[in-house]
């Protein structure tokens, strides 16, 4: 016992190895491939795009589409309005997400259970006839508005569908159970007396939250942010089926440029810079987690 | 400097319900300034209930909490003059050691440097000085829980709150910590207010005891009353071990009272004046160490009790030895004897014939409905 023999090394490896032929395969060759893609010209054959070497075997890349992303002012406008939207979408989801999360985490532990499975429950259902329940929530004929109209609070429809309000509604909605778990499990470990220590010592009910709630419970909030953040902006079916034709996003543009206009190596060009704006929140929480237990004071 | 007040805290007519479980039961007490007193009792006695509302984390439903001749029962916990020491110490895991002590000083927003030499005083009144940037999860369990008490005293409280203040200490630590909490209580003078389940830490730390059971005080009094004269068999039997032996009053004086038992078959007498009548039914209790052992018969002259019995089973402690005593009569009793002599040997074995023997003096009468 306790040491490790020839047999237990093999497993070891291979259990090691499996995660990263898995992302190798599946994440860092597909990768290449676009990258390879956004370096190319388009052209109008199979496939669409130049190939790497020409035929004399020389080396034919471009920056080309890159540069055309920063010269066409749609792709930077759109970007923004991605992260904006997505970010917009990530705070709301944490205010709402906070004290739903706090609530089931204090709640008795038989309360507890069904509060976790009701905020799962959504996703038993489809994530496309959720989107579609909320087209026939929003739109002009809709319950929100017939229910406004039946109560005479407007007495024309409100245009709630096909909006930049629709998508945002929708992304909240969509990401919410994102934000509430990784919230719920950092604050369920919390130690309920530390709030108490604080307010003994003289600290009010919100101070002792900032001081002690909040920093305790960042690495959940970091994740729930993140996981929120990260799909949200690129989102493609909430957009789709629940903007307008002037909500553009990323997501969109991605897809139109794909299958619309068939010029790959643009869109890929689009999915590498798209990879390189959420890589870089990644990196600065991470940056962040280290010294999360840093005493904040 | 003035006399210590007598009545520094005062806990008027309160309780505490749940729902309709009843947590505290229209309790009263008063604690006087500088004690050091102890709320013994089982757990789910409504010991740590009774704490929670003076720290002001709960509210009675009904009575009243003063502190220092003012009523603090609607105060929040954070305008009290009091503090607490939890029993999980509840440290900051994200503050060092030093940022710990000196948050009860922030929120008050003492001054920097001011902050800087009161926390300098109390790391060197727990001992600490070394460990000031640490973080707490790079402490012991014993550095915690002088973090946590230097924290809770940085304030100059009133009154220290401590729940369970050694419960997660190993048996070595505790004796140790157990002398710092009382020099600690001695240096500053600050009323202590004690929960605790361990009899052992009440008896020891604390200059009087009440006792708790299903939300009402049992016995307030000094660990030597609660342990010699106890008012009611929970709390002969809570605290310590006792022998206790059913009977009837056949004769009551002014100095001695005698009790006819049917376990044992025998009259019991006991020193002390009672408030008892012919007949009544009261319990005789005496402690095992009251009781002697002995291999020849004893001399019964001055009244003393001398039963015949047989060693049952006993248990070497060391210092002491248990002996578990099948008397004539059936009836088992424990006697606990000090190992003064230096042996190998035993001084008695198994299935011996043997005397017990005590004093009518120590014995103790508990008239209390069983």
């Amino acid at each position: 016992m306790g040491t490790v023999t020839r047999g237990d090394t093999t497993w070891r490896r291979i259990s090691i190895a499996v995660p990263y032929l898995w992302l190798f395969v599946f994440f860092l060759l597909p990768f290449a491939i676009i990258l390879k893609i956004s370096l190319a010209d388009p052209v109008i054959a199979q496939p669409p795009f130049t190939p790497m070497f020409d035929a004399d075997g020389g080396l034919s890349i471009s920056l080309d589409n890159f540069l055309f992303l920063l010269t066409d002012k749609l792709y930077a406008v759109t970007y923004l309005k991605s992260v904006l939207m997505a970010a917009a979408a990530t705070i709301l989801c944490l205010t709402l997400g906070f004290p739903m999360a706090y609530g089931i985490a204090r709640s008795s532990s038989s309360v507890r259970s069904l509060l976790l499975l009701l905020i799962v429950l959504p996703f038993w259902i489809s994530f496309l006839l959720r989107v579609y329940a909320w087209m026939g929530l929003l739109n002009n004929y809709g319950a929100i508005n017939n229910t406004l109209l039946w109560l005479g609070v407007i007495d024309q429809p409100l245009q709630l569908m096909y909006t930049d309000f629709a998508i945002f509604i929708g992304l909240t909605y969509s990401y919410l159970p994102f934000m509430v778990l990784p919230l719920y499990a950092t604050l369920e470990r919390m130690d309920m007396d530390l709030i108490e220590a604080a307010q003994d010592l003289g600290a009010s009910r919100t101070r002792a939250f900032w001081d002690v709630t909040w920093p305790l419970a960042r690495a959940g909030v970091i994740a729930g942010c993140m996981l929120v953040f990260i799909p949200a902006m690129g989102e493609y079916v909430i957009p789709y089926l629940l903007g307008g034709p002037e909500s553009l996003l990323i997501g969109r543009v991605l897809f139109d440029e794909f299958f619309v206009n068939r010029d790959w190596p643009l869109a890929s060009s689009v999915a590498i810079v798209l990879l390189l704006l959420m890589v870089v929140p990644i990196v600065f929480m991470q940056r962040n987690q280290a010294p999360e237990l840093e005493a904040p004071e | 400097m003035a006399e210590p007040k007598q009545d520094f805290i005062r806990i008027r007519n309160v309780s505490k319900h749940f729902g309709d479980f009843v947590a505290v039961d229209n309790v009263d007490l008063t604690i006087g300034q500088g004690e050091l007193f102890a709320i013994l009792g089982g757990s789910g006695c409504g010991k740590s209930t009774l704490l929670r509302m003076m720290a002001g984390f709960e509210t009675p439903t009904s009575g009243t909490i003063e502190i220092d001749g003012v009523d603090v029962t609607q105060q929040p916990p954070y305008e009290r003059p009091v503090n607490m020491m939890f029993q999980s110490y509840a440290i900051f895991p994200h503050m060092t050691v030093e940022k710990n002590i000196a948050y009860g000083l922030r929120k008050d927003g003492i001054a920097d440097d001011k902050i800087a030499q009161r926390v300098d005083d109390m790391l060197g009144l727990v001992q600490l000085g070394d460990f000031r940037k640490r973080k707490p999860d790079q402490l012991s369990g014993g550095q915690r829980q002088r973090v946590a008490l230097a924290r809770a005293l940085i304030k100059e409280p009133k009154v220290l709150l401590l729940d369970e203040p050694l419960a997660a200490l190993d048996k070595k630590l505790r004796e140790k910590t157990q002398f710092e909490l009382m020099n600690i209580q001695d240096k500053l003078g600050i009323t202590f207010v004690v929960v605790t389940h361990d009899q052992e830490e009440a008896m020891t730390l604390s200059t009087r005891i009440a006792v708790m059971d299903e939300g009402r005080f049992l016995q307030v009094g000094t660990s030597k009353e609660i342990y010699e004269y106890p008012e009611s068999r929970f709390v002969a039997d809570f605290i310590g071990t006792i022998n206790m032996f059913e009977g009837i009053v056949t004769h009551a004086g002014d100095e001695a009272i005698s009790v006819a038992c049917d376990d044992l078959g025998t009259e019991l007498h006991a020193l002390g004046s009672y408030d008892v009548e012919l007949g009544q039914h009261v319990c005789v209790a005496v402690r095992p160490e009251k009781i002697f052992i002995s291999v020849e018969q004893p001399d019964d002259a001055q009244g003393n009790v001398c039963l015949r019995g047989v060693v049952d089973d006993l248990g070497y402690f060391g210092n002491r030895s248990l002996y578990r005593i099948r008397l004539e009569s059936g009836r088992m009793i424990q006697v606990s004897r000090q190992n003064q002599r230096r042996s190998a040997k035993r001084f008695v074995e198994w299935e011996d014939k043997i005397w017990v023997t005590w004093r009518p003096r120590s014995a103790v009468v508990i008239l209390d409905e069983a």
